[in-house]
């Protein structure tokens, strides 16, 4: 089902955490919403959900706005960052609750629970307690509880945040094959700019409780509209032009030494950093604005071997014009 | 003494389990195995001191024999025998029977109250006072009953409760009832009341600390499967407060048990209770038949204990 937000407002006291956002995902959408703790993406998640009052706007899920409905009234389903299992229930059980609420019957229940398991390819530890269960296993789980009511609209609140590296690439993976399978609309609160863009169908930069861009990846990641988004999303140095215009440009765009163009300016060496592929330099170039620019440039790992820098040694550095994206201030 | 044993076997209990594999240790491992028992010593030594070796005093006291002036350290089941004398005979409940009786049913009824007072006010102090600093004073507040001593706190209840005490005053004043509403003090509900009011605050401690440990997102996931607040409270709040709920009622039921003082003063020396057959006993200098009656207590309350940990895997719990 379409989500849209209509001036979506959160107080608390003076502080506003959520400030009148307006946002419409579409049904079947891979919605994540990105940005820095404190920026109000989780605030705005409990809201969807009808975990958090709304100060002013409007929620609308599908066809209707769902004012003060509870969560089940919604067809929304949560899930928590710490998974919220249970301790007391064994996982079948914790799969089973929402219906246990609804009044199913005991063998009704427990079969679709463990269905519910199957698809999440967990039914072999249906009898196991959630302290008895790994991370990941414990969000397979949350997953399967979360979707056995048959929601419409699935929250996820930092979903991934408590797994190892290695774990979060492939729950990750597997949370796409089931948005896709399920196609419901996915929301998916972020604060990591790999996983929205690995993820989502859109993404959503949120900064001090107001939207920055809304758009898919790869325009977030080729034309970021603001600095904000341009230095989140990272992958980017953002340089003000001598006419006090910000430009966004793509360190693996930028262009040292002989290469780099009759825009070049002066710039010194500060770090380089290999990174297989490729290898990362930070520069310091004077002559961009009033202090000492931070830079750094991506270079092909190939590249860089042809001509090595030497921390401290000061190179000519530019950039590709057609490189460069204006941000609006 | 039983609640002496209470707070005693946890620690007991702690002591680490050292491997079994005694053939393979190397030093350091025994060195370590030591350092455990050291460290375990000062509590097991409380434990003995305190717990054991009264108790033990207890048992061989029960089994010797008395006349009017003295002791003699001789064995005999005669003290029990007298405890359950008259108890063979079908036709009519002896005294023993009658007592017990008289004591579990305080026990039950002061059980239900300070349950539902202990969980209910809990409850309002874990999850709906939002503050910590309130949450605090509000404990606090618990306890203030705590400042003066036990018979105080139920003697204050007689000018309240008496014939011509202040309750009876104010409903007469107030047209209410004509004559003052007899049974109000040295009564079971005076009983009961000076109970619930003495040791709600061993419900409420114990629950209080297993809700605080309620994840409050747990609350919320719930909310989210759609639960109304009545199912959330019994399908996620009272199975996970269930271990508080267990040791608060351990506490109760042992105090309520070995009672005597409350039973006296607020039954007008008028009802029996175990309790107080063990301190009329001792008063008299009856020491083995005393110890024998105590012995027999400890034993019912033990058996009341196991059923309620049967009930709740405390160790799996905490």
């Amino acid at each position: 089902m379409d989500v849209e937000l209509i001036r979506l407002t959160k107080r608390y006291g003076h502080t506003t955490a959520v400030d009148g956002i307006d946002l419409k995902v579409r049904s079947g959408a891979y919605c994540c919403l990105l940005g820095p703790s404190g920026c109000g993406k989780t605030t705005t998640l409990r809201m969807i959900g009808g975990h958090e009052t709304v100060s002013s706007g409007d929620v609308v899920i599908g066809p209707r706005a769902v004012g003060d409905a509870t969560p089940a009234e919604r067809g929304t389903a949560m899930m928590f960052q710490s998974y919220a299992l249970f301790p007391h229930l064994d996982c079948r059980d914790n799969v089973a609750f929402s219906l246990k609420m609804r009044g199913l019957p005991k063998a009704e229940r427990r079969a679709k629970a463990l269905a519910m398991l199957d698809l999440v390819q967990m039914r072999h530890l249906a009898e196991r307690l959630p302290a008895q269960l790994s991370g990941g296993q414990q969000q397979r789980v949350a997953l399967a509880r979360a979707l056995v009511t048959g929601p419409k609209v699935l929250l996820l609140d930092e979903p991934l945040s408590a797994l190892d590296p290695f774990l979060r690439v492939r729950m990750r993976t597997e949370l796409k094959r089931l948005q896709a399978e399920l196609g419901l609309t996915f929301i998916h609160v972020t604060h990591s700019q790999e996983e929205a863009m690995a993820l989502s169908d859109l993404v959503v930069v949120m900064n001090g409780g107001r939207i920055e861009q809304a758009a898919d990846p790869r325009t977030v990641f080729e034309r970021p509209a603001t600095a904000f988004v341009a230095r989140f999303i990272g992958g980017h140095n953002v340089i003000r032009l001598p006419d006090a215009t910000e430009v966004a440009v793509r360190a693996d765009r930028m262009r040292v030494g002989l290469e780099a163009g009759p825009e070049a300016v002066p710039a010194r060496v500060v770090s380089v950093e290999y990174q297989g592929a490729s290898v990362h330099v930070g520069f310091e170039a004077e002559g961009l604005g009033e202090a000492a620019t931070a830079l750094t440039a991506v270079i092909d790992d190939r590249a860089y071997a042809g001509h090595p820098l030497a921390l401290g040694q000061t190179v000519p550095l530019g950039w590709d014009a057609d490189a460069a994206h204006r941000l609006s201030a | 003494m039983t609640d002496t044993a209470l707070s005693a076997m946890p620690a007991a209990a702690n002591i680490p389990a050292a491997p079994a594999s005694a053939a393979s240790l190397t030093a350091k491992t025994r060195r370590r195995r030591a350092l455990a028992y050291l460290q375990a010593l000062p509590m097991a030594l409380v434990f003995l001191v305190f717990f054991v070796v009264p108790l033990a005093l207890t048992v061989i006291v029960s089994f010797w024999a008395y006349n009017e002036y003295e002791i003699i350290p001789a064995f005999t089941v005669r003290n029990y025998l007298d405890v359950f004398e008259g108890c063979l005979d079908t036709a009519d409940v002896c005294t023993t029977v009658r007592t017990y009786l008289s004591t579990l049913k305080f026990c039950v009824l002061t059980w239900i109250c300070t349950l539902l007072i202990g969980f209910t006010v809990a409850y309002f102090v874990a999850f709906h006072v939002r503050s910590r600093t309130v949450q605090m004073a509000l404990f606090l507040l618990c306890t203030i009953p705590f400042w003066t001593s036990n018979v105080i706190r139920m003697i204050s209840w007689i000018p309240l409760l008496g014939r011509n005490g202040l309750v009876n005053d104010t409903l007469m004043g107030m047209g209410i009832i004509r004559t003052p509403i007899e049974g109000l003090l040295y009564s079971d509900f005076s009983v009961v009341l000076a109970f619930v009011h003495l040791n709600t605050v061993f419900m409420i401690v114990p629950i209080f600390n297993s809700m605080a440990r309620i994840d409050r997102s747990l609350i919320e996931a719930a909310h989210d499967c759609g639960a109304t607040g009545w199912q959330t409270l019994w399908n996620v709040v009272v199975p996970l407060a269930k271990p508080g709920i267990a040791i608060g009622s351990i506490f109760v039921v042992t105090l309520v048990m070995g009672d005597f003082v409350t039973v006296g003063v607020m039954g007008g020396q008028q009802i029996a209770s175990v309790g107080k057959v063990i301190q009329v006993q001792m008063s008299a200098l009856q020491l083995p038949a005393a110890a024998a009656n105590a012995v027999v207590l400890l034993g019912a309350v033990m058996l009341m204990i196991v059923a309620m940990t049967r009930l709740i895997d405390l160790r799996k719990e905490l």
